[in-house]
């Protein structure tokens, strides 16, 4: 596996990260090794494994259909950068659904 | 060149569980917003979620009823993108396994005929919150009472072939969730939601063209609409030698044209993984079995059950089962005429009873007049006790809640219908003596007359008088006046 700069520029703004171009000869270098790593692993022979989901060999517990939280938004607003009648105010999102 | 259409569509069905998939926070529509939003549904550091039972239950429920495969060990996977109406970043869905596997439904269209379209997958996964742009100047609103409410992602088979068939099939999947009672489908409040994917290609071609998506519409009307005009926009691009792309569009029902929203270029690469906070789901038998002693009977079922055992229509059983909640106030009405005359009870709530309905903007959920009520009038004209004209007046006034039942009603406005051909007879007699000019009118060939002298007795009896008995009678008196 060889990742360009260009990979490299494209998971950052996937992943909402600003990074400094001065430092993506050293990501390169960095992230290639994790996925030669991995492709060492891909060459084991791996047919008969059920691919592992979760490390606790164990499955999902089921809760029951029943209300118990109650109303925290004062609290949870309290961290919020801004509110404004009971909303999370965010900066401006383009419109989506009109003409 | 001739076109064929290529129509799939997801359908997004809000599960009426009471909290939310992952956490013990209500669903309820309405409330202030974010009052219903807990740590898990915001995402905050260090909380863990935790799967609704029912939840599962129902897409088990739904996959029952469509026959379908359902998948023994399913995983939730992240489905990873930015927006502000989604906390954590990621929505939690399920991509490789999905809980339901391949089924079918059947559909019927306008011309009578059945066709199969193919169910690919359902799956579980989070609802988001909501954006509100129209509110605050220059910023969005979000109110995330809705992240986190249970849906299921019902994606069918690029079978359908036309806007009718879409409208078909998607109120065929909502009739169901009805009736599996795992929707309310209250489609104002987006219970029941609805993608459109439309591609063209020339007839014969095997391969499909390119897809555009068409988002987030609301009623059966408008996929109608939005999947006719966006197949004629394809039409005119490709007859002009031009190109579709695959894209996604929203549909506007003012102007009826669809706009793009997204280029595939811009398409987000969603980067699916397991949910490490989350274990494999795993659906034990007994569970699947306990779920399928819950299962209704279902609307085609019941359609046929309404033909053979009451001897309806097509047309009146697929109306009457339309809503299981219209199918059951039916069935309540003719327990009260102890099963007589389906076909008198079948005119009764379709016509006189939906038509109300209609024109006060209710639905039977909400109808003034219960079914024992309707039933307790059709007793009344199945007996000969009252007239179908006379009826009509009592449903009018249980309508209007200014009785309690049809009997009270027919004993305090003395509405029991004349059956006593004496006294019929001298309405008869007194109309005839009253319109020498009619009837020698009537005697000179004029028989169309016929008809008056029939309203002139029902005027006559304020309506009582049975008509039947009142066409016998008169007939006879008539043949006399000739002799």
């Amino acid at each position: 596996m060889n990742l360009d700069s260009k990979d490299i520029e494209k998971i950052a703004h996937l992943a909402r990260l600003t990074i400094d171009k001065a430092n993506i000869p050293t990501y390169i270098k960095n992230l290639n090794n994790i996925l030669n790593l991995v492709e060492k692993i891909n060459a084991n022979d791996t047919r008969d494994i059920m691919p592992m989901s979760h490390p606790i060999d164990t499955n999902q517990r089921l809760r029951e259909d029943e209300i118990s939280e109650i109303d925290q938004r004062e609290n949870f607003q309290t961290i919020a950068p801004q509110t404004k009648n009971g909303v999370y105010l965010v900066p401006q999102v383009i419109k989506l659904n009109t003409p | 060149m001739k076109w064929e259409v290529v129509i799939g569509l997801e359908v997004h069905v809000q599960l009426a569980t009471k909290t939310k998939m992952f956490s013990n926070a209500s669903t309820a529509y309405g409330a202030k917003p974010n009052t219903q939003a807990c740590a898990i549904d915001l995402g905050l550091p260090g909380v863990l979620p935790i799967l609704n039972k029912e939840a599962v239950k129902m897409a088990i429920k739904f996959g029952l009823a469509i026959d379908a495969k359902l998948t023994h060990r399913s995983i939730f996977e992240r489905k990873n993108y930015f927006y502000p109406d989604l906390p954590k970043g990621y929505q939690i869905s399920q991509f490789k396994t999905p809980i339901v596997g391949s089924g079918q439904l059947n559909i019927e269209l306008e011309d009578g005929s059945e066709k199969i379209i193919g169910i690919t997958r359902a799956h579980l996964e989070e609802d988001a919150g909501k954006s509100l742009h129209d509110y605050f100047q220059g910023q969005t609103g979000i109110d995330l009472n809705r992240a986190g409410i249970p849906l299921l992602e019902i994606v069918s088979e690029p079978d359908i072939r036309s806007a009718k068939e879409a409208v078909a099939y998607m109120k065929k999947i909502y009739s169901l969730v009805c009736y599996l009672e795992i929707c309310d489908g209250n489609m104002q409040e987006g219970s029941f939601r609805c993608d459109t994917n439309v591609s063209i290609r020339s007839i014969g071609e095997i391969n499909l063209g390119a897809r555009v998506e068409l988002k987030n519409i609301n009623s059966f009307r408008n996929v109608e609409r939005a999947i006719n005009v966006e197949v004629k926009r394809q039409i005119e691009i490709i007859e002009r030698d031009g190109k579709v792309f695959q894209e996604t569009r929203l549909y506007d029902d003012h102007k009826n044209i669809t706009l793009v929203m997204r280029k595939k270029e811009e398409t987000q690469d969603y980067r699916y993984f397991p949910d490490p906070d989350l274990l494999p789901l795993v659906l034990e038998k007994e569970m699947i079995e306990q779920v399928r002693m819950t299962l209704p009977e279902l609307p085609d079922a019941r359609r046929n059950r309404f033909i053979t055992d009451m001897n309806l229509s097509f047309y009146d059983a697929s109306a009457l089962t339309s809503y299981h909640q219209l199918a059951d106030y039916y069935e309540v009405v003719l327990i009260k005429t102890d099963g007589q005359n389906p076909k008198l009870c079948a005119n009764w709530v379709c016509d006189e009873l939906l038509g109300t309905l209609n024109k006060f903007n209710l639905d039977i959920t909400t109808s003034p007049v219960t079914a024992e009520q309707l039933g307790g009038i059709l007793v009344r004209i199945i007996d000969n006790t009252i007239s179908g004209k006379i009826a009509k007046q009592i449903f009018e006034s249980l309508w209007k809640k200014e009785a309690n039942n049809a009997d009270d009603i027919i004993k305090s406005n003395n509405l029991k219908q004349i059956t006593d051909s004496t006294i019929i007879e001298e309405m008869i007699d007194k109309v005839i003596s009253n319109n020498t000019r009619q009837l020698k009118q009537y005697l000179g060939g004029k028989k169309q007359l016929f008809g008056f002298f029939v309203g002139q007795v029902m005027k006559v009896s304020k309506g009582k008088a049975n008509p039947v008995e009142v066409n016998n009678l008169l007939k006879e008196k008539l043949i006399i006046s000739i002799e």
